[in-house]
């Protein structure tokens, strides 16, 4: 099965070439293809078993590719070079571990500090900082096993924040949050892409997709498509991607139609 | 107190928070049962190493002891990875297995030493003031004293060293590794930290009392904290208290040491779960019972707000009537009354109940958010 790609992309922020990644002998990325443009919100989509995070773990050096070549602005990367701010999915650590906001937050300058050196008074000052877009500053001092679930996800985005980086990865950032803290998170990565920051962010909600995101790569172990949201999202390219599962589709459809409708 | 009783006593101190310095981390990590594995397994790298140099005070037991703490935990992870056997599984497979051959080469090829799988198991403590470390015949103090101390400033320096790192690969493995730290080699390094602690403990306390001060005391302390820093202050200190308290234990009870200092930190970590302030039993039972009866005396406010927006019937004020409204049994309808009436949200005049003027607030915000 080819590719679909729609746009020509040059000099992309993110290329990944003929990648392929597997568990014990069983492959979970297919000689995947990927290329990120630079400054765009993009979006990975497809279905539970896809790859999304895998692919994300692999471009971060977390996950060792069993094939393949994956370069950051046109160079092989390596973690120390801070050029990809990461936000895990919030599931993945203990939200019981003893330690409150501003420490959590303070945890993404780690990489900037190196081994040993601690964080210092400026370093506290922007993790304060940070806290303030994601409008948690005034939660800072506060135990983190208090938060919601949305109130964790805008600490992780804080966090990924201060790391400062051009590309930034994130894993299900909209996964378990309330719709007022999924609006300022979108705010807050639109401003981001203003910046010239590359986002590129694992996504489940198809419905959402056309309003958020420029650009979406459909995944499915292979690489199903990949370019402009306008052009991807086509019935074809969405059957390719999760299957025959025509009541999910239709839905999608019904959606497109109230949006033409209200427009 | 004679000088031994002292030496004893310092000694089963320094132990204490000697082993409660890792142990923070492996409670943290969920990785608990390592201090057991460990602790066992390490027999076979004494006994090995013993083999080779014949003297038990050689500092290749030591090395020998690192060795096989990080093999448990390769072999564990080796396990683990073919995705046939869960975490708890694999450990429960490894230590049992090194510490038998360690158990059967004592067996075979060690007599007349004082080391043996009981020794590994209980230790004694008691007998430790009598290995003195002797150089130029100056006596310097108890030998354990001397080892111990030395873990317990490698301990020390290991958290003070490591402290951001150990607690960023702790909280979030992932984000460690993707800004370039080595999740991995902290892992082992803390296995190492674990094994080395636990050869240094296992002559005078033994394995049993290594893994009650390694867990028990981090694990008291994680319940009465909420910070990592205080965590690890705290643990040092409960280690300390079981220690004493352990000895005074033994002391009239006429008891073994180790045994006993292992049972105080259990009643430690007990009484920890059931008092401490905000992660204990009773503070959790206070807090329902407070939200429960917060509840009840605001459903009374709305209700009586609703009575006065409806400008319904007498009857539906009324505390006799009350709990036919309420659909309450008569006794949760006086308390909540009585809570209500406290928390200054109604008045009782004679028969008839009626808001406060906080209490009309109170409930407009309940229902208005609604």
């Amino acid at each position: 099965m080819m590719m679909t790609q729609t746009t020509k992309i040059t000099n992309p922020a993110i290329d990944v070439t003929d990648l392929t990644v597997a568990y014990h002998e069983k492959p979970v990325l297919w000689d995947v293809d990927f290329q990120a443009p630079q400054d765009t919100l993009l979006a990975i989509v497809g279905p539970n078993g896809a790859g999304k995070s895998t692919l994300i773990k692999t471009i971060l050096g977390l996950l060792k590719p069993a094939a393949g070549r994956i370069q950051v602005f046109g160079k092989n990367y390596r973690p120390q070079s801070r050029l990809i701010g990461y936000v895990p999915q919030k599931g993945t650590v203990d939200w019981d571990f003893p330690t409150n906001v501003l420490d959590v937050v303070l945890m993404g300058r780690y990489g900037h500090l190196g081994w040993f050196r601690r964080p210092k008074v400026e370093d506290r000052k922007m993790a304060v900082d940070c806290l303030e877009k994601v409008g948690m500053a005034d939660f800072m001092n506060r135990q983190i096993s208090q938060l919601s679930g949305g109130q964790q996800q805008r600490v992780f985005i804080a966090r990924a924040l201060i790391q400062d980086a051009p590309i930034y990865l994130m894993d299900e950032p909209f996964a378990g949050v309330d719709a007022a803290t999924e609006r300022s998170i979108i705010t807050l990565l639109r401003e981001l892409k203003d910046k010239g920051k590359t986002i590129i962010c694992v996504h489940h909600d198809l419905q959402t997709l056309k309003e958020y995101f420029e650009w979406v790569m459909l995944l499915n172990v292979r690489a199903v498509a990949l370019g402009k949201v306008t052009d991807i999202l086509t019935q074809e390219n969405l059957r390719k991607t999760y299957g025959g599962k025509a009541a999910f589709l239709t839905g999608l459809k019904e959606e497109e139609e109230k949006g033409h409708a209200s427009a | 107190m004679d000088s031994h009783q002292l030496d004893i006593l310092i000694l089963a101190a320094l132990t204490a928070v000697t082993c409660a310095l890792p142990g923070v981390f492996l409670v943290l990590r969920r990785v608990s049962l390592m201090s057991d594995a460990i602790s066992h397994a390490i027999l076979l790298g004494i006994v090995v190493a013993f083999l080779f140099t014949k003297k038990l005070a050689s500092p290749w037991l030591v090395i020998g002891a690192a060795v096989v703490g990080v093999l448990t935990v390769s072999l564990t992870e080796l396990i683990i990875n073919t995705r046939k056997l869960k975490k708890d599984a694999a450990i429960g497979l490894v230590f049992p297995l090194l510490f038998s051959i360690g158990v059967i080469l004592i067996n075979k090829y060690i007599q007349g030493v004082h080391l043996d799988a009981d020794c590994v198991i209980f230790g004694e403590i008691a007998f430790a003031p009598f290995d003195r470390f002797v150089i130029n015949h100056i006596d310097l103090g108890p030998r354990s004293l001397w080892t111990t101390g030395a873990v317990f400033l490698l301990n020390l320096t290991f958290i003070l060293v490591f402290y951001k790192e150990l607690k960023l690969t702790t909280f979030d493995k992932g984000l460690a590794a993707a800004l370039g730290f080595f999740p991995t080699l902290l892992n082992y390094l803390l296995m190492t930290i674990v094994s080395v602690t636990a050869v240094a403990s296992f002559e005078s306390v033994g394995s049993i009392l290594v893994v009650a001060l390694m867990i028990a005391p981090p694990s008291a302390a994680y319940l009465l904290t909420n910070r990592l820093s205080t965590m690890i202050l705290i643990s040092g200190i409960l280690g300390i208290l079981s220690a004493l308290g352990g000895y005074f234990l033994a002391y009239v009870l006429d008891a073994s040491i180790s045994g006993s200092m292992a049972t105080f930190a259990g009643i430690l970590f007990f009484l920890a779960l059931i008092f401490a302030p905000e992660k204990g039993i009773l503070a959790k039972i206070l807090v329902r019972r407070w939200k429960k009866w917060n509840f009840a005396s605001e459903t009374l406010s709305v209700h009586l707000l609703q009575a006065e927006y409806a400008h319904a019937e007498e009857t539906e004020r009324v505390v006799s009537h009350m709990s036919d409204h309420m659909l309450w049994n008569d006794d949760y309808t006086s308390e909540a009354i009585a809570q209500a009436i406290e928390d200054g949200l109604i008045r009782k005049e004679g028969n008839r109940l009626t808001l406060t003027p906080l209490g009309r607030e109170k409930a407009k915000n309940i229902l208005e958010k609604k």
